[in-house]
């Protein structure tokens, strides 16, 4: 026993951000304004993840909490701990079993499925904020659907890089509608976006939650000449020989030697667990 | 042949004071305006109620437009006057920096109207902004320069190119060689009167300075406390003015 | 061509007591169509007013003035813009232009104006400079920079470029030296031969003299309270 309720929110907060997140449904992509509550930690840690976590969670859910793909750095155990605690719910490091994944930046390999929700951490729930920081004129230009603006941004990219540089947090547009930033996740996962689960996206600091139904179409906006391509390291992974995963380079000496791995923790240890192994896969395990 | 633009009964008022009142004048298409009056005098005020930045109290102003003919652009939606103004419209801000985006760079500056309006083709777009970068006398290798590196007149002569990039029918423009020195605003000045005769633009500018409007305008409105005092070619208001205040105004001009 | 009827022109000075100078009082005049009328008068009389009012730069206080079948007296401005690109040319005494054009442009802009192709625009002002002695290095170069002779050559070819109906010509032989007094004489009989209507004004006897069909005494019009 303990004495919070359940998932530290009270019951009226939880009602109130059910009814932003019912509403971010209705309206793929569109930002749905919600009274953010202060959460025992700082701004950036994922207050807003954690949030619309707690509102979307039951006490018979599966909670898997995972940052950059990981489900072992500081940020992903702190939460999964805080809701072990204020919840009492189940965690898990298995995308398979877990019923809520709260994700920073990442999408996980695995396929999701219909009975799962991946609530986003986000930072900056606004696309256009970059280019134009009236958030009067902001929410005009989403009203109006005027996001020439955003292919300015990548007309940029172009411009200074010779290709499209943004790499991560790539907007896209969700079911021929809202220009929407899928937060910081790397522009690999952006073809995953169209999916069988439900996503929803918590910003606490700026006080928005959005969300993208089952089966949405999400397309990452680019030009004719310069298509949209979802990138990542020219490598497979050195542990489990995955070539089809995104990818950490992990520097390992002064030497210059390097590895890169899964940044999909319980992917890399699930294949390797199936046998599977990588050019230091032997060794590493 | 239609007006390109009809100003009916035009008022703005701020509170009890007057911006500007009973302004009527038809604008044909390949006409030059100027207004022309002292600070407070209500052209800016009128130009920003003409141009829908601010909304006037009273009046029409009648656009006729490509695919639906005159229309009333105070009671249009507010959609349709946006995307009227990122197209058919063009605005000319005095100070540049108003009228740019600095962060960005000259292409994207220029780029910006063409993407608003569904040009999705980098290649195109780039070519689009190098050639505009050319026809207002800037070199095409400072194309990823941001504006911030630019000259006054530079960054003016960027802001011409991003709003007429669209290929617009009527830019308004509210003293586009203020704060500019002499030499620079003569070459703008022969800048936008061939942009104006070749592109067949017509425009309405607001200006203090006599000699800009001798040199762009083909008719002449002089306004004092929000009222229009005398209107008419603009050498004959300048030459013979009729008004009293005209006549001051006139009088008034330095001579070099 | 050009129909002269009662015409008054007077000054209102409005910021001092509200003088009003009356300078013209029923004028009348008619120019036909390959004709050459000369006003004549003192300096002062109002022969360059007379033209101003034709030409629309004044505004008349009453009476009719009509060119081409357009009262300027009461005509829109665009009315007049549209007079003066097609029918009515003026040379004035001054040149006016923008700083920085070159004077083969300036020549070249009445006939691009009513839509002559740009080549065969230019083509026709590198003739006109170059018959009125204005040597080829200076087409390039603005004419603000010139003599003052110069400048009215560049006036004068910039007022024949484009064949206008009708012309009013302040004093085009002016500061001119014989070859191109010549030269101007000869463009504006060229201009009556293919039928235009020219006002003029000459101090130059001779010059008036050897094109003018008739003359007016400007001094006729004047107003009776100061005459």
């Amino acid at each position: 026993m303990n004495d919070y309720n359940f998932a530290y929110l009270d019951e009226q907060t939880k009602r109130m951000i059910r009814r932003a997140i019912l509403k971010g449904l209705a309206v793929p992509g569109y930002q749905v304004p919600f009274a953010s509550r202060e959460m025992p930690m700082p701004y950036g840690w994922g207050t807003g993840g954690v949030q619309v976590s707690a509102a979307a969670l039951t006490p018979d859910d599966t909670l898997k909490v995972i940052d950059q793909g990981a489900d072992d750095t500081t940020n992903a155990v702190s939460i999964r701990k805080f809701f072990e605690k204020t919840a009492g719910v189940e965690t898990t490091e298995e995308t398979e079993k877990a019923s809520v994944i709260q994700t920073r930046h990442r999408i996980p390999e695995a396929e999701l499925t219909e009975d799962q929700i991946l609530v986003y951490q986000v930072p900056i729930p606004e696309p256009l904020r970059f280019l134009e920081p009236r958030e009067t004129e902001t929410r005009k230009m989403h009203a109006l659907q005027e996001y020439g603006l955003m292919h300015v941004k990548l007309y940029e990219d172009i411009s200074q890089h010779g290709a499209i540089a943004t790499a991560y947090a790539y907007p896209v547009k969700v079911e021929g509608r809202y220009v929407m930033d899928p937060s910081p996740i790397p522009k690999f996962d952006n073809p995953k976006m169209e999916m069988a689960a439900i996503q929803l996206f918590g910003a606490g600091r700026e006080q928005r939650i959005y969300a993208v139904p089952p089966y949405t179409q999400v397309v990452p906006l680019d030009f004719e000449d310069y298509p949209f391509e979802a990138g990542k390291a020219d490598h497979a992974c050195d542990l489990c020989g995955a070539e089809d995963s995104y990818l950490d380079e992990v520097i390992l000496d002064d030497a210059g030697n390097r590895m890169f791995v899964c940044s999909d923790t319980d992917y890399c240890r699930s294949r390797r667990e199936a046998g599977h192994s990588g050019r230091l896969g032997e060794e590493a395990a | 042949m239609t007006p390109l633009l009809q100003v009916k009964n035009v008022a703005k008022m701020y509170g009890a004071r007057i911006g500007c009142t009973d302004v009527n004048f038809d604008l044909y298409p390949g006409e030059v305006m100027g207004i022309v009056g002292e600070s407070g005098s209500g052209k800016s005020t009128l130009l920003n109620s003409l141009a829908g930045h601010l909304p006037p109290d009273r009046g029409e102003v009648i656009f006729d437009t490509r695919t639906e003919g005159p229309v009333d652009t105070v009671t249009m939606s507010e959609p349709e006057r946006r995307m009227l103004s990122r197209t058919d419209w063009a605005f000319v801000h005095q100070h540049a920096r108003d009228g740019l985006r600095m962060p960005v760079s000259a292409g994207g500056n220029i780029g910006e109207r063409l993407m608003a309006v569904g040009d999705r083709h980098y290649g195109s777009i780039r070519e689009r902004a190098a050639d505009w970068l050319g026809r207002v006398e800037i070199s095409e290798s400072r194309i990823d320069d941001r504006p911030s590196a630019f000259s006054g007149g530079m960054q003016q002569r960027l802001q011409i190119a991003r709003n007429l990039v669209t290929g617009p029918r009527l830019v308004f423009m509210d003293e586009p060689t203020g704060g500019l020195d002499v030499s620079v605003q003569a070459r703008l000045l022969d800048l936008l009167r061939g942009l104006v005769r070749e592109m067949g633009l017509s425009a309405i500018i607001v200006t203090h300075d006599l000699a800009v409007v001798r040199l762009l305008a083909d008719r002449l409105m002089v306004m004092k406390d929000g009222h229009v005092v005398e209107t008419g070619l603009t050498d004959q208001v300048l030459d013979d003015p009729q008004h009293a205040y005209t006549q001051l105004l006139v009088s008034s001009v330095l001579q070099v | 061509m050009i129909e002269l009827n009662n015409v008054s022109k007077s000054f209102t000075l409005h910021n001092q007591g509200s003088a009003v100078i009356p300078v013209m009082e029923n004028a009348s005049l008619s120019v036909k169509p390959g004709e050459c009328v000369g006003l004549t008068g003192a300096s002062g009389a109002g022969k360059s007013t007379l033209m101003r009012v034709i030409y629309g730069n004044y505004l008349a206080a009453s009476g009719s003035v009509v060119v081409g079948g357009v009262d300027v007296a009461k005509a829109a401005p665009r009315e007049i813009l549209a007079l003066r690109r097609e029918t009515l040319g003026y040379v004035s005494q001054f040149l006016r232009v923008v700083p920085r054009v070159p004077s083969l442009d300036v020549v070249a802009e009445p006939l691009l104006a009513v839509g002559t192709p740009e080549e065969q625009a230019r083509d026709k002002a590198a003739s006109l400079l170059a018959q009125l002695n204005i040597p080829e290095r200076l087409w390039g170069l603005s004419p603000t920079t010139f003599s003052g002779g110069e400048q009215q050559r560049v006036n004068i070819a910039r007022g024949f470029a484009h064949h206008y109906p009708a012309l009013l010509l302040d004093e085009p032989t002016a500061s001119l030296d014989a070859q191109n007094r010549a030269t101007v004489l000869g463009l504006i009989e060229g201009a009556k031969a293919r039928g235009a209507a020219i006002i003029g004004i000459f101090h130059d006897e001779a010059a008036r003299a050897q094109v003018c069909d008739r003359f007016v005494d400007v001094s006729g019009f004047s107003p009776k309270a100061a005459a």
